[in-house]
């Protein structure tokens, strides 16, 4: 049954009608062709659609469409502003905290979540975070550098 | 050019679009008129079957389904497996046919047996549950020993006894006569769990067709663009090589699962050309659990003798790997030729035999998965060494100092085969032991156990024979294509470069560290250098990336064609300055008379060269573009030594990993961000095999690992941080010197878990994964 769909996503109001069962991730990637949010598996396991929503980082695999209703979403399409890189990107970038670049954008929103959360975590806090995020390419050792040093440049250090 | 240079961490080009969320993955794109493809797939391990697909054909949005008889009916052909290897006997392995969509007979779950092609991915998904198979189950084995059990089930009429074949590499009697003269004799049976590989993004394909063109072309997850587009064409034969174009955009990693030509894939671009549309695929992960070609799944034998002095007098090794139900596009290679050639590994072993059974099993085929044979090799010989250190009572370090290749013994000819080119072994260990600050170890070991904790440490010196290559060697070792590679440079007008490579990134860096190397050799700004792959029609036939080859192979092909475009450069200098050929001499971009302030930059050249209005055109042809072929006298051999230090919970049986050191020889550095990246990816890799990851069907050939619920992949928390340094013996027979890094720490990790769990528990009464369960029960016992 087709719905009514409409949110803010990356600041901008969209309505879209989709059939019920669309999933959040299938709207942002398929409907909207906001293609940077990533589906690595089908059980909730591997984080690479993690998006914000009302702030919070959430699976977009795991939530319908029609259940962020009304919510203001951000996608990684959504970080950089006039084509500046955000200090988290930023650091994944100096860091070299991607490979292969899949698993990243979920990487990235998430480590924003925890960063709002948790301004200075350590690096055994940034592991135990990234519970819900699988990378095969990195060991995670550059992630977690590229987090904290992310974290940092967010407080104002250097 | 020092900060973007050769030796330079350089931030990744290719991360701006990674960051923003504007990569190109297969999946990310979608054609106008573009239909979706579903897959029937086989829950049965072994059966025959039959088809009713009626219902389907009718259900709502279905374009098509389309079976193993519509293929046969097209004349389409059979996947291949592109590496032939001959048995004891002197026969051919078994290669019995792997249909594109199973007939009449699955023969593993997850087998597919026919396409559906919908007007969206959901409705193809809905019809595929509406295609009614009437399965007759087969009896299906699962173990290697039952498949060679007499009277075991038939997998295939063609391979008897589920036999692939049964090979040998070294010397039999000299080995025999090596463990008659043994002081000592150290054995162990060791499993090599089987791994399901797992690159974050599943694999993807959109097929199409032009009719009016007759052109196909074919989007999709591929670390080989070229090889899909030859087998695709000359075996398969869906189109002809220069009416199929391949593109293989950004790719979420492959890790070898990438490299082959699949059911999948194969059927979604041969339903392109029956339907006139565009046809995308994307496997959703339970899809790649079971269709992915899977990894490792070897059970060994080995024995080691050594003499009254712990001189390894002779090896002799005995495996069953596990091929699957078919022969996937390079599995025969794998427990063979990349396997028991290693088996000298870091030691001047006096004699070595192996023989290797390959068994077909109802399970999901096995073929290359990082490291591909190499880690199981290194596995092998690192796991006997220490096992033989414990039984003679002799330090293991020192050892391996007793047996190590010397520095000076190069190049050395081994006992299986190859010819080591370069290394110096016993420099990577001892500073390897340096940082893991070896020598107080035993205080530590005392300080965990007041803690009620046993701590372990434990060594692997592997060695890796890479860049995957000489086209005269793996010919005669029955190889079905050269293994060369390619590499192009164009200059524009404007001065900067474009830069084909034949090789592929997914996850490598290529577009850094090709640009690095071109801008570094000719003398121009980094940004002005675009490298190029991945695409048929762009790049020169190319053999793409896998064994740790694209910068060994691929980047010696670019100085090849870099040094052509020099000789060319210097020519149109010499007309341009008024001097002799002999007088110009190149450096840093300069063309220059010698002994002369008269010079010309290579942007200059490059724009003479294509506004040739007073050119001598008889003797110097316009433009400035040059392609280089590569194929190199011998493989590379990276090669190092890790160290993992290990404290375990004997209440839990929990393994905590409390340092990692490695020292990698990968020769020649371009990027040394890039490269430690490589290491800490594949020790996860290593550690994942050695503590989580193992692939488990039940006694009936179902999968019982199936999804990230039940498969455990690495996550953060389990892994250490790493220390990361190299040692350097340049590579002595390429231009760059380099050896290459993408798998060396998949190859040592798990040796390295495995003597340190085996050091703090005291007992070899364990396999991998080393659970906490597995890990309890050990001790237990």
């Amino acid at each position: 049954m087709p719905v009514n769909v409409s949110m803010n996503v990356n600041g901008r109001a969209i309505s879209e009608e989709v059939e019920d069962r669309t999933l959040l991730v299938e709207l942002l990637r398929e409907t909207l062709r906001l293609t940077g949010t990533h589906v690595g598996c089908d059980t909730s396991q591997c984080g690479a659609c993690v998006v914000h929503v009302d702030g919070r980082s959430v699976k977009a695999c795991t939530m319908l469409a029609t259940q962020a209703h009304g919510a203001d979403v951000v996608t990684i399409e959504g970080l950089a502003e006039g084509g500046k890189l955000h200090p988290m990107q930023e650091a994944f970038r100096d860091n070299h905290g991607l490979q292969c670049g899949f698993c990243t954008p979920g990487m990235v929103m998430s480590a924003l979540d925890l960063v709002a959360r948790n301004p200075d975590p350590t690096g055994p806090e940034v592991r135990e975070w990234l519970e819900g995020n699988l990378c095969r390419c990195t060991g995670y050792h550059n992630i977690v550098k590229s987090i904290l040093a992310g974290a940092s440049t967010m407080r104002g250090g250097s | 050019m020092a900060e973007s240079g050769i030796g330079a961490s350089v931030p990744r080009t290719e991360d701006q679009r990674f960051l923003t969320g504007s990569g190109d993955y297969t999946d990310d794109t979608t054609f106008p008129h573009q239909t979706h493809a579903a897959f029937v797939r086989s829950t049965h391990p072994h059966a025959s079957f039959t088809l009713d697909t009626t219902a389907a054909a009718s259900a709502p949005g279905v374009v098509t389904v389309l079976t193993g008889a519509d293929l046969a009916a097209d004349e389409i052909g059979t996947l291949i497996c592109g590496w032939q290897v001959t048995g004891k006997d002197g026969e051919p392995h078994k290669a019995p046919p792997h249909p594109v969509l199973a007939v009449d007979t699955v023969r593993h779950v997850g087998d597919a047996i026919a396409i559906v092609v919908a007007e969206s991915a959901r409705a193809a998904r809905d019809a595929a549950e509406q295609v009614e198979v009437s399965y007759a189950p087969l009896p299906a084995v699962v173990s290697m020993r039952d498949a060679l059990a007499d009277g075991a089930p038939q997998i295939h009429s063609d391979a008897p006894g589920n036999l692939c074949y049964d090979w040998e590499i070294g010397d039999r009697a000299a080995t025999d006569d090596a463990f008659a003269r043994a002081h000592h004799v150290a054995r162990l049976d060791l499993v090599n769990n089987r791994l399901i590989p797992n690159a974050m993004e599943p694999r993807s394909a959109i097929g199409d067709f032009n009719p009016a063109s007759g052109d196909y072309t074919l989007r999709l997850t591929s670390q080989n663009p070229h090889i899909h587009r030859l087998v695709l064409a000359a075996f398969i034969q869906i189109a002809p090589e220069h009416k199929l174009h391949v593109i293989a955009p950004d790719v979420g990693g492959g890790f070898g699962s990438k490299i082959f030509i699949y059911q999948e894939e194969t059927a979604v671009l041969w339903a392109a050309g029956k339907i006139g549309r565009p046809v995308k695929w994307t496997a959703d992960r339970s899809e790649s659990f079971v269709a992915d070609a899977h990894g490792r799944d070897h059970e060994s034998h080995v024995e080691l003798a050594l003499d009254a002095d712990g001189r390894f007098l002779g090896l002799k090794v005995s495996t069953l790997a596990n091929m699957g139900a078919y022969l996937s596009t390079f599995a025969s290679c794998v427990p063979s030729y990349l396997y028991g050639t290693l088996l000298q590994g870091q030691y001047t072993t006096e004699a070595i035999y192996c023989e290797v059974k390959a068994v077909f099993t109802n399970t999901t085929p096995v073929d290359a998965l990082r490291g591909a044979g190499r880690p199981e090799a290194t596995y092998v010989v690192e796991r006997i060494v220490d096992q033989a250190a414990r039984e003679m009572g002799i330090d293991a370090a020192e050892l391996r100092r007793r047996n190590f290749i010397p520095a000076d013994a190069f190049p050395y000819p081994t006992k299986v085969a190859l010819e080591y080119d370069s290394g110096n072994y016993r420099l990577a260990l001892d500073r390897a032991l340096e940082i893991a600050d070896y020598g107080d170890f035993a205080a530590r070991r005392e300080a965990s156990s007041a803690r009620g904790r046993l701590r372990g440490i434990g060594l692997s010196a592997y060695i890796e024979a890479c860049g995957i290559a000489p086209s005269q060697v793996v010919g005669s070792l029955g190889a079905g294509v050269g293994l060369w590679e390619s590499g192009g440079i164009r200059f524009n007008p404007t001065g900067n470069v474009l830069v084909y490579t034949g090789s592929h990134s997914h996850g490598q860096g290529h577009e850094t560290t090709f640009a690095q190397l071109v801008s570094d050799y000719l003398g121009v700004p980094f940004e002005s250098v675009e490298v190029v792959h991945g695409d048929t029609e762009k790049t020169p036939f190319g053999m793409g990336t896998y064994g740790s080859r694209s910068l060994a192979v691929g980047g010696s092909a670019l100085v090849k064609a870099m040094d052509k475009i020099i000789a060319k450069g210097r020519k149109i200098a010499a007309f341009t300055l008024e001097a002799s050929e002999e007088d110009i001499e190149f450096s840093g971009g300069d063309f220059a008379v010698a002994g002369t302030d008269r010079s010309m930059n290579i942007a200059e050249v490059a724009f003479s060269a294509y506004v040739p209005h007073n050119y001598p055109l008889d003797e110097l042809e316009p433009g400035l573009e040059e392609t280089g072929f590569y194929d190199p006298a011998n493989f590379t051999f990276p090669a190092g030594t890790h160290v993992c230090e290990v404290e375990v919970d004997p209440e839990t049986g929990t393994t905590e990993i409390v340092n990692w050191v490695a020292v990698d020889d990968f020769g020649n550095v371009v990027n040394p961000m890039i490269v430690e990246g490589q290491v800490h990816g594949g020790v996860a890799h290593g550690v994942g095999q050695a503590l989580l990851e193992g692939c488990a069907y039940d006694a009936d050939g179902q999968l019982l690992t199936g999804s990230f619920m039940d498969y455990t992949m690495p996550r953060a928390d389990d892994l250490p941080d790493m220390t990361v340094e190299t040692t350097c013996t340049p590579c002595p027979h390429n231009p760059l010197g380099v050896k290459g890094c993408g798998e060396a720490g998949a190859i040592a990790a798990p040796a390295a878990v495995m003597n340190a769990i085996t050091d703090a528990l005291g007992t070899n009464a364990i396999d991998m994964p080393a659970t906490p369960q597995a890990v309890w029960r050990a001790l237990s016992e």
